[in-house]
């Protein structure tokens, strides 16, 4: 079965292509990218006036299965990621229980295979039951196919176990991710330390409690020579930390979300708590920060840290509220509205930091538009206006900062495998 | 009372930052009204006859929920009480179904003290009907101990403009310091803060009109009032001041450093007192200190709130 998509704007960073080419499907992998290709027995899928880029990736996600399926499951968050343009999605391992065995990370997969309609990469817990004590078998994981391994949710507090996490993974080649918050620096904290939590009298979290762990990381993992990636990095020195570190050849990576992209702690209002997050929002000069780390290639890549609840549970008062909010289909509207349309930044670099890095730093097989790659592809309408609804998501995540925001630019294809997906929004059953 | 285009009708209570200089005024010239009512033989006016009110109470209070009780009987008000502990709350009843609950029986006011900071925020998007009257939550705010603060200042010094108040103590867990800034600042007085500096919120300094002190004698000199703040020995336990002794030998108010102040500087206190610890017993009794007459000014500022809040004021029978 043949598949082209015809007079679209091709960029495919790893290739570095930019331009106007077909891009031709054959059996679910890429067959060719070139100029007016023949092909009078493909599908034609006409991308005029739209951008054709390598299928999303986003390596944090929380599918809350198993255990959480109040919050979501692999066929409500696939489908959401779908929705947002995602073709790979890599889930969290803060389930119940926790994803720290093989047999576990296998059960996973299968579900994917069965209800999702994306990839999903699992990453499995770096130690047991994410106890910050115990290395997990992270070996047999890695093994069955983990991608990555972390105790996100949780700063590992240990710095013996997170130094034994990063000798023993050498030997698998695979990446820690860590949840920078130095603990007792954050307890019952829920916004920022700043001048916003200072007038609400709200218990703050401090920028120094991220820079303090991200520094103490980066240290252990130099001295393992070990391969670190800071989860959704938001404080502005904890940027110049990661720069720093990588100057001097510290194997560190670094992702970053798209609300500590855009938002800041004077969004917080205590009626809602669409707006609590760990870490939380920050100041301008933290999001200037950030997106001058992206932009530079401090920090590598765009994840949305997509942490859905149920409405009942983000429904209450703020301090209580759990921490987080659904990510997946407003992420690309958002940095497309705040850092291409702004100016901020090119088109081909904010791509690359969505598909071609993580699929580089993870060793994931698609964010690429090779010959042979699988067909992950996701067409963007760039100047589509739209606001954002809480009612229409997939996810049964709700409580988005984003809700009600206008927002230029979305994903109007989703293309898995060759299998189209996601048409004008709405998932292909 | 002048004739007022302001009106407080149907308005939450949720803090001093929502209220403009106008209604405040009105709140501190309609509780001095209030206050009479308490000095009569027959202390009950009809003015909130048929209108009811539920005190939801998340945490232990004495004053202020008596207060707040006895406001609403004194005019007229069926006032009933919700405290967590003899409640569905124990049974694990979400703020959100107590609210629905409560509102639902017919509520025209809750006042409602809750731990959680945006917990009277949280109650006005889920209510409709009741106005929410915020008793206090968390650190964030105390509107009714502001007003009555400002009251007893107007009371004893005649206007509020231009005075200079000093704050002692834990700022950063204190509703009272956070109302009283919103409040005071409203009213062109100049706050200076002094206290721990584990105890005073790191970014407060970039905040318009506020003095930051790091010790407290420099905030008290030539004040014309001292809010002195409760400390709470578990701020010992959590390790933001090591010990009793040293809190009231550095920050403590007692003669000595109340003779910075102007010769007529009143000390307020919102209570309950550690006396011995951030107050001296002698200055909380003395001459200068206000701390009784605060009690019976809460009642009155409550009584203007409630009235306020329910009636408009405008056809108040408090004069009758």
């Amino acid at each position: 079965m043949k598949q082209i998509i015809k007079n679209g704007r091709v960029i495919d960073p790893a290739n570095k292509i930019d331009g106007k080419f077909d891009v031709l499907i054959e059996d679910g992998k890429i067959k060719e990218v070139a100029a007016d290709i023949k092909a009078d027995d493909a599908e034609v899928i006409d991308a005029s006036g739209k951008v054709v880029v390598p299928g999303l990736i986003d390596m944090h996600v929380h599918l809350r299965e198993p255990g959480q399926e109040a919050k979501e499951d692999f066929a409500s968050g696939t489908r959401a990621a779908a929705a947002g343009g995602f073709t790979t999605i890599a889930t969290m391992p803060n389930t119940k229980p926790v994803v720290d065995n093989a047999a576990l990370v296998r059960s996973l997969q299968k579900e994917a295979e069965m209800t999702g309609v994306t990839h999903v990469a699992i990453i499995g817990a770096l130690t047991k039951g994410q106890n910050g004590e115990e290395l997990a078998e992270v070996g047999d994981m890695a093994l069955s196919g983990a991608v990555a391994f972390s105790d996100d949710g949780h700063y590992v507090k240990r710095a013996k176990t997170l130094l034994n996490g990063f000798d023993y993974l050498r030997a698998f080649d695979k990446i820690i991710i860590n949840h920078d918050e130095e603990t007792s620096l954050v307890e019952e904290g829920y916004m920022n330390e700043g001048h916003m939590s200072a007038m609400l009298g709200a218990k703050g979290r401090p920028t120094v409690a991220e820079d303090i762990a991200v520094a103490r990381d980066i240290m252990l993992a130099e001295y393992a020579d070990a391969r670190v990636h800071v989860a959704h990095i938001s404080s502005a020195k904890a940027v110049d930390i990661v720069r720093e570190a990588k100057k001097r050849g510290v194997k560190v990576t670094a992702e970053v979300t798209p609300h500590h992209l855009t938002l800041t702690d004077e969004c917080v209002d205590l009626r809602d708590s669409a707006t609590k997050v760990n870490p939380p929002l920050r100041s301008q000069a933290d999001v200037d920060a950030v997106v001058e780390g992206l932009k530079d290639g401090t920090i590598d890549m765009i994840v949305t840290d997509h942490s859905p609840h149920a409405e009942e549970e983000k429904d209450m008062e703020y301090a209580l509220a759990p921490s987080g909010f659904p990510g997946l289909e407003t992420s690309l509207g958002v940095v497309l509205t705040s850092l291409y349309h702004t100016g901020k930044m090119d088109l081909p670099t904010l791509i690359s930091r969505m598909t071609t890095n993580p699929a580089k730093i993870f060793a994931l097989e698609g964010g690429k538009l090779s010959a042979g790659s699988p067909a992950d592809v996701t067409i963007i309408d760039l100047d589509k206006e739209w606001v954002v609804d809480d009612k229409e998501f997939y996810t049964r995540g709700t409580h988005s900062p984003f809700v009600g925001k206008k927002l230029k630019g979305k994903a109007v294809m989703t293309i898995v495998d060759g299998k189209v997906v996601m048409k004008d929004g709405k998932i292909i059953e | 009372m002048e004739k007022s285009t302001v009106s407080l009708r149907g308005k939450h209570v949720l803090g001093l930052k929502d209220f403009s200089p106008e209604e405040i005024k009105l709140v501190l010239a309609t509780a001095k009204e209030m206050k009479q009512i308490i000095h009569r033989d027959i202390k009950k006016v009809p003015t909130l006859r048929g209108k009811s009110i539920v005190t939801l109470f998340y945490e232990p209070s004495t004053r202020t929920r008596t207060s707040f009780e006895t406001a609403g009987k004194y005019l007229g008000a069926d006032v009933v009480n919700i405290t967590s502990g003899t409640s569905s709350i124990v049974k694990g009843e979400s703020l959100r179904d107590t609210l629905l609950t409560v509102e639902a029986m017919g509520f025209d006011a809750i006042v409602m003290r809750h731990k959680n900071e945006g917990a009277a925020e949280y109650a006005t998007k889920v209510v409709h009907h009741p106005v929410i009257i915020n008793a206090g939550d968390g650190a964030h705010a105390h509107p009714s101990q502001g007003l009555l603060n400002l009251f007893t200042l107007l009371e004893h010094k005649g206007h509020l403009e231009g005075l200079k108040v000093a704050i002692i103590g834990d700022i950063s867990h204190s509703r009272v310091a956070r109302s009283d800034i919103w409040g005071m600042r409203k009213m062109g007085i100049e706050v200076h803060l002094a206290g721990p500096k584990t105890m005073m919120p790191r970014f407060l300094y970039q905040e318009p009109g506020i003095f930051v002190h790091d010790r407290i004698e420099d905030a008290i000199k030539d004040a014309d009032a001292i809010n002195v703040l409760r400390i709470q020995l578990e701020r010992m336990k959590a390790g933001l001041f090591p010990s009793k002794r040293e809190y009231a030998r550095i920050f403590g108010l007692n003669d000595e450093r109340l003779a910075l102040a102007k010769d007529d500087v009143l000390v307020l206190h919102p209570g309950p007192m550690n006396k011995g610890l951030e107050i001296s017993p002698y200055v909380a009794y003395g001459d200068n200190s206000a701390i009784q007459e605060q009690v019976q000014n809460g009642v009155a500022v409550r009584m203007a709130l409630l009235t306020l809040t329910l009636t408009g004021g405008k056809d108040s029978e408090a004069n009758h």
